[in-house]
């Protein structure tokens, strides 16, 4: 469903990622895991055209490397930033709202189901979302980019500052998104919830992939993990 | 007391008349990142056209077509200029809206001259509303505050309860993340621009009939509205809204209290000689300096404007 192959992108003049292939099935979820700085983020926000991709990047038999980010998302990616931006003065529901692409037009997701699966987001529904706690943000941005439909979704470490309870949340939720039938690029530094939800793993190392397996081969791989995942 | 309640009418009145320019500036600020220069520009533009359209169709369809016309030449600037230049930073931007500002000025100058033209009121609005000790009070001003205050209600009810007044208010602060969940930013950030210079032309089109109407009009107000913009607080039309009452009613009060400096160093025990250069200064000749002193004292002890968030 999503095809890279052979992308590079810069920030100025430094050359950060150097010839990254990857691609994703249609329903399946697939980790990128490595290192703090080493371009997980870059790669996804180039595939979404927030950083100038260079380099193939193919999603449903389409090339999209160029599109502004509007254009992909409409052809059904969805992305969930590092940051959890929320609109912090807009309230949990105008946030969701905002999540689908034309008014009155919900899919899968409904304002109604992520309310109802999330108490404390349906207890500040008409709050604004500002005032909620990290792991709020973190379902909040998530259920918003699923209220737009997508058919893949790309999460950038969701888990990352959360509490374990919470990080099993998250856990959740994305296990729920791939039961409904969304493919999953995960991007996150340690193996712990990814490994345990993924069907395959990349693991990339200072702008390239460094290995490709599944969670099992990568459990039984120890030069990888030592020399690109522990510290 | 009758002093009083005509200036501080007329305050207000100036004050509207500045927060109708200043509305639009600060929203195309929060959205843009850059104080656009030309934006008086348009006011002036929107005075022009009235008068040039409503000589064929009269006031009325003037005032409603000239912000149409300006709020679509806004879009186009957007579009094929502003647009381009964003690429090369805020610097090349605001060099491009000087640039616009100055066009805008000599094209005026070519086309109506440089002399005021004969833009006024229409008869209805000329006569006097009330009288209040012996003083008429003009109809057209009142006309111009409850243009002014539809205006912003209607711009207040657009921003907070349609779903693309959500979505400028979230690209306002999150630009990229409105365009990941697919909503075409770049046509958002057109219609702020057009219209901000629609609602700076409706400006111009009561601004012109009740002020002048010639092509310095734009240089003479759009210093004043930048002060508006940065001591209000750059992106805050809270904001925005009380630095134009605040200083409509400073400039208008400074005009109308006809103390001289010395009375006032006077009241603080000072002396100075009614001849002397500097006691012969009235507070009407300081009038024009006053939102200048604001705008450097603002700078200096809250640069941050009366309500702005700071910008990281
Ligand atoms: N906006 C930016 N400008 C310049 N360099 C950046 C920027 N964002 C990230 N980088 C650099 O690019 C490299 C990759 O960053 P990133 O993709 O965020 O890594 P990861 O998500 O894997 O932690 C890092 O060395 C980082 O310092
Ligand atoms: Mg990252």
């Amino acid at each position: 469903m999503l095809e890279v192959s052979g992308l590079n992108a810069y920030y100025g003049k430094s050359h950060i990622l150097q010839g990254v292939d990857i691609h994703v099935d249609a329903g399946e979820v697939v980790s990128l895991i490595g290192r703090n700085g080493v371009g997980r983020s870059t790669t996804v926000k180039a595939i979404m055209g927030e950083v100038p991709p260079h380099g193939r990047v193919r999603f449903k038999g389409r090339d999209i490397a160029g599109l502004p980010s509007h254009r992909i998302a409409r052809l059904g990616i969805g992305y969930v930033p590092e940051h959890r931006d929320i609109f912090p003065d807009l309230t949990v529901r105008q946030n969701l709202m905002l999540g689908m692409k034309d008014a009155k037009k919900e899919g899968r997701w409904t304002i109604q189901g992520s309310l109802d699966m999330f108490p404390n987001l349906a207890a500040r529904a008409d709050s604004p979302a500002g005032v909620l706690s990290g792991g709020e943000k973190q379902m909040l941005t998530m259920c918003r980019t699923m209220m737009g439909d997508p058919d893949l979704v790309m999460i950038d470490e969701p888990t990352e500052g959360l509490a374990p309870l919470i990080v099993r949340q998250v856990g959740e939720l994305i296990s729920e998104i791939a039961r409904r039938g969304v493919a999953i690029l995960l991007v996150e530094q340690k193996l712990s919830i990814a490994l345990d939800i993924s069907h395959r793993v990349y693991v990339m190392g200072h702008g390239r992939i460094v290995f490709e397996g599944t969670p099992a081969e990568l459990k039984a791989n120890e030069t990888v993990r030592k020399e690109w995942l522990e510290v | 007391m009758e002093t009083i309640v005509f200036s501080t009418l007329n305050g207000v009145l100036y004050g509207l008349l500045l927060f109708m320019l200043s509305s639009g500036l600060t929203l195309i600020f929060s959205m843009m990142g850059v104080l656009n220069f030309a934006h008086a520009s348009f006011y002036m533009l929107g005075a022009y056209f009235a008068y040039a359209i409503g000589a064929t169709t009269g006031f009325w369809a003037a005032m409603l077509l000239a912000p149409i016309l300006v709020a679509g030449v806004g879009a186009l600037v957007e579009r094929y200029g502003l647009r381009n230049v964003h690429r090369h930073g805020h610097v090349a931007e605001l060099l491009f809206t000087f640039g616009i500002a100055f066009l805008i000025e000599e094209i005026v100058k070519l086309i109506w001259g440089r002399n005021p033209v004969p833009y006024s009121p229409p008869a209805v609005l000329q006569q006097p509303l009330f009288t209040l000790w012996g003083t008429q009070y003009p109809s057209f001003r009142v006309f111009m505050m409850i243009v002014a205050v539809l205006m912003f209600i209607t711009l207040w009810l657009m921003l907070k309860k349609t779903r693309i007044g959500l979505i400028v208010q979230a690209a306002l602060t999150h630009p990229h993340m409105v365009g990941h969940l697919g909503h075409n930013v770049p046509l958002v950030f057109m219609g702020v621009f057009a219209v901000g210079c629609g609602m700076a032309a409706l400006a111009g089109v009561i601004g012109g009939a009740l002020l002048v109407t010639d092509p310095a009009m734009a240089l003479t107000l759009g210093p004043i509205v930048f002060v508006v913009v940065v001591v209000g607080g750059m992106g805050s039309l809270g904001g925005a809204f009380v630095a134009s009452i605040l200083i409509g009613l400073i400039q208008t009060f400074a005009v109308a209290v006809d103390a001289s400096l010395s009375d006032l160093l006077a009241r603080f025990g000072v002396m100075v000689s009614n001849r002397s250069d500097l006691g012969r200064i009235t507070l009407a000749q300081v009038a024009p300096m006053l939102p200048f002193l604001l705008l450097v004292l603002v700078l200096i002890f809250r640069p941050r404007g009366l309500m702005g968030a700071r910008e990281s």
